[in-house]
């Protein structure tokens, strides 16, 4: 079943020359993780936005589980579908418990009071993004990689069946971006969460996502299984950058998908 | 019970000590065994006529005003995530003032008791639109300095035009419109305690309603949108009784700096960011902390008097500065 319709989406941003987005049709099915790929300045951010009801499309029509996106109340939707933003402003200092029950919100509204199962689901998300030993410390003590993490269980917190990240491992090292990669996949495949993620990695991408989108300038470039959309032909013209695709064996969750090879400049592996 | 409970219980022992000691400081020191007869309506007449007849307005009004402000600033720094703002800095102060001042100089608050308070709150929603407007028109939406700027000079902009219609005004308005600038309580009487609590109160009550999306603003929009809340509809509602409590306030008492400032930071450094505390005990803190500013702005340079808002900002400016500082460093 398609979770989220989009058919002929366009968007433009007030007062822009051009338009964001232009003709988007595209379907993202339950129980996967489905990826936005595409250079800075794609629209892969502006996608996201439009998807999750964030702005009104200029054209064209946006739908959620079969009801148009803008007919679903704000509390409604946020128990559907969690975001987790790349980044957020800090201006006050708050401790990690208290950011990871403001997913609770959508259950509890504005006067009701946590009761043992908000508080359970608290619990049952900081374990899963494995902050439980975070909870009595300061946002701002964090390191990068921890904030992230609390953002995700906030969002799980949530208890949403879909999950939406943007750039959730822009800043992140390895260790921390292969974890939050990990996640993604025990969510989709041990939970049945749908992921929607939007990621530079179009090798971790390849891996963990079951679909891929490449956008291009704000129109659809690839859409389909990771083997359609990274071919060293699309990626190269799209990042206009000489890439070698590989599939190599032995990658554990993946095995045997895409993965690109940027080359030098002038066609060959080795810069030396 | 909580520490946060057990914070507010004390907090609200130091209002109740606060309004006490407003209530015996004075030209004449009363002890504190006959205010307390004269507020039950016993003791000597003199006496009952200097505090509840003379000091009670005053203090209540200050409290009223503290809570006020104090409440509005904790709801700015959220709505704006930015730990600077408040109703003076922002020019909200400014404008209400001016909004005030109209009223009184074309002589409208004779014709209506409604009057004063529309104008003001009038006046401060022209101010909070035309600072977000600039900061918009910057292009940087909620920058820390391109705001703090924006408010700045047309704080400036508004004491002008409060200086250019007190021109046209008789020497006693004149005298009144500087008190609206610095801020004062001298003309506390029952019936602007009655003003100020009739529109100010429900106000901070539904402000307090809202504190847990207001948690939720104040860690972003974009954030908050996805966590449940209907961000434009909760702006608006903030931004409306924000400008309500302001402008109130300000026609009570004219503009008085820094509570918004001071009294919100000095309880997240003792009980944290979580407004569903923060809010009440910025209404007691505030409320008391105008008290004793008063009561020393009308006893230091006694028998002459100070406006109470040069207390507050001989208070607030180091705490300004120092949050500046310590916001640059990005601490």
């Amino acid at each position: 079943m398609s979770l989220f319709e989009l058919r002929n989406v366009s968007y433009r941003y007030p007062g822009a020359g051009q338009s964001a987005l232009e003709g988007i049709t595209l379907d993202v099915e339950a129980g996967s993780v489905f990826a936005m790929l595409g250079p800075n300045g794609s629209g892969k951010s502006t996608l996201l936005r439009v998807l999750l009801g964030e702005l009104e499309t200029s054209d064209g029509s946006v739908t959620f589980s079969g009801r148009p996106s803008d007919s679903w109340g704000r509390r409604e939707i946020a128990m559907e579908v969690a975001f987790v933003p790349q980044a957020e402003p800090m201006a006050f200092p708050m401790n990690v418990r208290s950011l990871v029950e403001m997913g609770r919100y959508p259950h509890i509204g504005v006067l009701g009071r946590m009761g043992p199962e908000d508080r359970a689901a608290v619990d049952g998300a900081m374990e899963r993004a494995g902050i439980m030993d975070l909870g009595g410390r300061s946002i701002r003590n964090l390191s990068g990689g921890e904030r992230q993490r609390v953002r995700i269980a906030r969002a799980l917190a949530q208890e949403p069946k879909i999950l939406v990240l943007d750039e959730p491992t822009a800043a992140l090292d390895l260790h921390f971006e292969m974890e939050t990669f990990e996640l993604m996949r025990e969510l989709t495949e041990e939970h049945s969460f749908t992921v929607v993620v939007a990621t530079h990695n179009l090798n971790l991408a390849a891996r963990y996502a079951s679909r891929l989108l490449l956008l291009s300038k704000g129109h659809i470039e690839a859409l389909g299984s990771p083997d359609d959309v990274i071919t060293a032909d699309t990626i190269g013209r799209v990042y206009r950058w000489p890439v070698l695709v590989t599939a190599p064996e032995g990658l554990g969750p993946g095995a045997g998908a895409p993965q690109v090879v940027p080359l030098s400049h002038d066609g060959s592996t080795s810069s030396g | 019970m909580t520490r946060h409970a057990v914070l507010l219980v004390g907090l609200v022992a130091a209002f109740a000590v606060s309004l006490v000691v407003g209530l015996a400081v004075g030209a004449v020191g009363i002890p504190i065994g006959e205010v307390l007869e004269a507020l039950t309506g016993s003791g000597d007449p003199r006496t009952r006529t200097i505090v509840v007849g003379l000091r009670l307005p005053r203090v209540l009004l200050a409290a009223e005003v503290g809570a006020g402000l104090a409440i509005s600033g904790a709801v700015f720094q959220a709505l704006l995530r930015n730990p600077l703002a408040e109703p003076y800095v922002l020019g909200v102060s400014s404008g209400a003032a001016v909004g005030a001042v109209t009223a009184i100089v074309f002589g409208m608050t004779t014709t209506s008791m409604l009057a004063l308070p529309i104008a003001a709150f009038s006046g401060a929603v022209v101010a909070i639109t035309l600072v977000l407007g600039m900061a918009a028109a910057a292009g940087r939406g909620l920058d820390t300095h391109v705001l703090l700027l924006a408010g700045v000079v047309i704080g400036a902009f508004f004491n002008a035009i409060i200086l250019l219609l007190v021109n046209f005004a008789d020497l006693e308005t004149f005298r009144a419109a500087m008190l609206w600038i610095m801020g004062s309580f001298s003309g506390a009487t029952s019936e602007s305690v009655t003003t100020v609590a009739v529109w100010v109160l429900p106000a901070l009550l539904a402000l307090t309603l809202l504190a847990r999306p207001l948690n939720l603003m104040s860690v972003g929009e974009q954030s908050a949108f996805h966590l449940g809340v209907d961000v434009g509809k909760l702006k608006l509602m903030l931004y409306v009784g924000t400008s309500l409590v302001v402008g109130v306030c300000v026609a009570g008492s004219g503009a008085i700096g820094f509570v918004g400032l001071v009294v919100p930071h000095a309880l997240r450094l003792v009980g944290g960011s979580d407004h569903r505390w923060l809010l009440p005990a910025c209404a007691l803190t505030g409320g008391a902390f105008l008290v004793l500013a008063d009561t020393i702005a009308r006893t230091v340079v006694a028998p002459a008097e100070l406006p109470v808002g040069v207390v507050t900002a001989l208070a607030g400016v180091p705490v300004f500065l120092w949050l500046l500082i310590r916001y640059q460093e990005g601490t």
